[in-house]
């Protein structure tokens, strides 16, 4: 009977499959471990704004961040090559977390720099990434947006800081940008996912920086040059 | 009164903020959500078909039990066969359409449940016909299809020939490079977990024949199953999914082998009408090694 011979060739053909998916898993978990590494550094260098006078170094901190960027990229690069082409999505859950947090860290430099919400063309290019699918190795839309919305708890924390290293203007600031994040995340029509879960933690943070920024103001600590409204 | 009328006034105050759509942040956002939207769309279409796919095979499947009792095999087997090409034809064209320059692996979860049904339908049917597992191969070459096919479009007959003679060739799975073809394409994993489901089947199969006289299918399905088990317990890596089905097959597989014992000691004995019932009524009794759990998933 040909039955036999045909059987064991299909098991034996997907044990080979198995061992395969095996070792590519086996590689990029290596390769994400260093991004992570790479991604808590960055993050130990750009917590320094929280410290006490730390705000005034804000550039210097960023400069310092922006070196290891350099490493980041080389790391996708290494991981790019390692998925196999039009298979990104088979193995997405190992590297995740990891693009989420990259878009954090880009996004927070970006708003500490310029104090604008950074454009997925400009993560994109500082992790060296591809922005569409169709170019290869890219950054999925989802994690994206996830990793911008952790920068709204970061901020609303930094304005919190602000308020006790006595600078008053960044919080009003930092106030006006969440709030212009909020009404950008508003117009997208969430599923139940992850995503969503995410954006509901937003309205906290918003709420945390208004609060702040009418703590401030019937104090009369508003600073001059936006005076308080008869 | 008042409080129904507060909170009306405030949700209908929300969208009232006005948007500035002339702020980048603005711009960039509205960008983001026509993507999402696409997706989401994408993806519901998806679900939707593979709801349909489910249906479909499920009750192809109904259809192949009734092997057991019909008369003509013949029939019975043309209808299914019939059946399984109008699926293709009409539902995975639809998904390959779908997914054309797509990763498939973004928007499996949407169709794997009625793919996995299919591919249970598919080598159901297959097992009937010629005794034997359904190769993977054979599985993907039908749900390739041409591009601008039209859907309802009877399909190629030369696929049904083709199902039988690349039984054997085991290729690379990789067709889809082929220029002008569009496909869905199924995932080892896929097809195993798919394939597992089979062995629900067969067991129903090897205790419904004897209803219908024929004595012999229970140790022909036996020999397969065992061979299917061994198989799956080679895996040396699998995920919790193939491990939950393999717990399903040991247990259909013990059905099988005790409906054989009770065959083999007391078939001459008991009048062959009969025989069902001592088969699915005191193998409970016999069975007490095994978990007492329902015998479908």
């Amino acid at each position: 009977m040909a039955n036999e011979s045909s059987m064991t060739t299909i098991f034996s053909d997907f044990q080979k499959y198995l061992n395969e998916e095996q070792e590519i898993r086996e590689e990029i978990r290596v390769l994400v471990r260093d991004v992570e590494q790479t991604t808590r550094e960055i993050h130990t260098q750009l917590q320094l704004v929280h410290q006490h006078g730390g705000i005034k170094q804000v550039q210097e901190y960023c400069e310092k961040a922006e070196t290891s960027f350099a490493t980041l990229r080389e790391q996708f690069r290494k991981l790019a090559e390692v998925v196999p082409a039009g298979q990104y999505y088979r193995f997405h859950d190992h590297w995740k977390f990891s693009m989420q947090r990259c878009c954090f860290l880009s996004a927070f430099i970006t708003y500490l720099q310029t104090e604008k919400l950074v454009t997925r063309e400009e993560t994109a290019a500082k992790l060296g990434v591809q922005v569409s699918r169709e170019n290869g190795f890219h950054m999925d839309l989802d994690d994206f947006l996830i990793g911008v919305l952790q920068v709204a708890s970061e901020l609303s924390r930094l304005a919190v800081n602000a308020v006790t290293a006595s600078d008053y203007s960044r919080p009003m600031r930092i106030a006006k940008f969440v709030a212009e994040m909020d009404a950008g995340y508003r117009l997208l029509n969430l599923k139940n996912d992850a995503l969503r879960k995410r954006f509901d933690g937003l309205k906290y943070d918003l709420k945390k920086v208004e609060e702040i920024v009418y703590d401030l103001t019937i104090r009369g600590l508003k600073p001059s040059e936006d005076p308080p409204k008869e | 009164m008042f409080c129904v009328d507060d909170v009306k006034r405030s949700r209908k105050g929300e969208p009232k903020v006005p948007v500035n759509e002339n702020s980048p942040v603005i711009k960039a956002f509205r960008v983001y959500q026509s993507e999402l939207d696409a997706r989401h769309d994408k993806h519901e279409r998806l679900v939707k078909v593979s709801r349909d796919i489910t249906i479909d095979s499920k009750r192809t499947i109904f259809l192949l039990q009734r092997v057991a009792g019909s008369d003509s095999e013949c029939a019975v087997l043309e209808e299914a066969s019939e059946k399984l090409k109008q699926i293709q034809n009409t539902k995975f064209s639809l998904i390959a359409k779908e997914l054309q320059d797509e990763d498939p692996y973004r928007f499996i979860r949407a169709y794997s449940p009625g793919l996995q049904e299919y591919i249970e339908a598919v080598s159901f049917f297959n097992y009937i016909k010629c005794k034997e597992l359904v190769s993977l191969d054979t599985i993907q070459q039908d749900l390739i299809f041409p591009e601008n096919i039209d859907i309802g479009q009877t399909y190629d007959p030369k696929n049904q020939a083709e199902m039988v003679e690349s039984q054997a060739s085991s290729t690379a799975v990789n067709q889809s490079e082929q220029k002008g073809t569009i496909e869905v394409h199924v995932p080892p994993i896929e097809y195993m977990l798919g394939v597992a489901d089979l062995t629900g089947e067969l067991m129903r199969l090897a205790i419904n024949s004897v209803g219908a006289g024929n004595l012999d299918i229970p140790f022909e399905v036996c020999t397969f199953l065992r061979k299917m088990q061994l198989g799956f317990q080679s895996f040396s890596y699998v995920s919790r999914e193939v491990k939950k089905k393999l717990h399903t097959l040991n247990q259909s597989l013990q059905k099988v082998e005790t409906a054989c014992y009770t065959l083999q000691v007391r078939g001459s004995e008991i009048p062959k009408h009969m025989l069902v019932d001592v088969l699915s009524s005191p193998m409970r009794e016999i069975h007490m090694y095994t978990d007492d759990q329902s015998m479908d998933e």
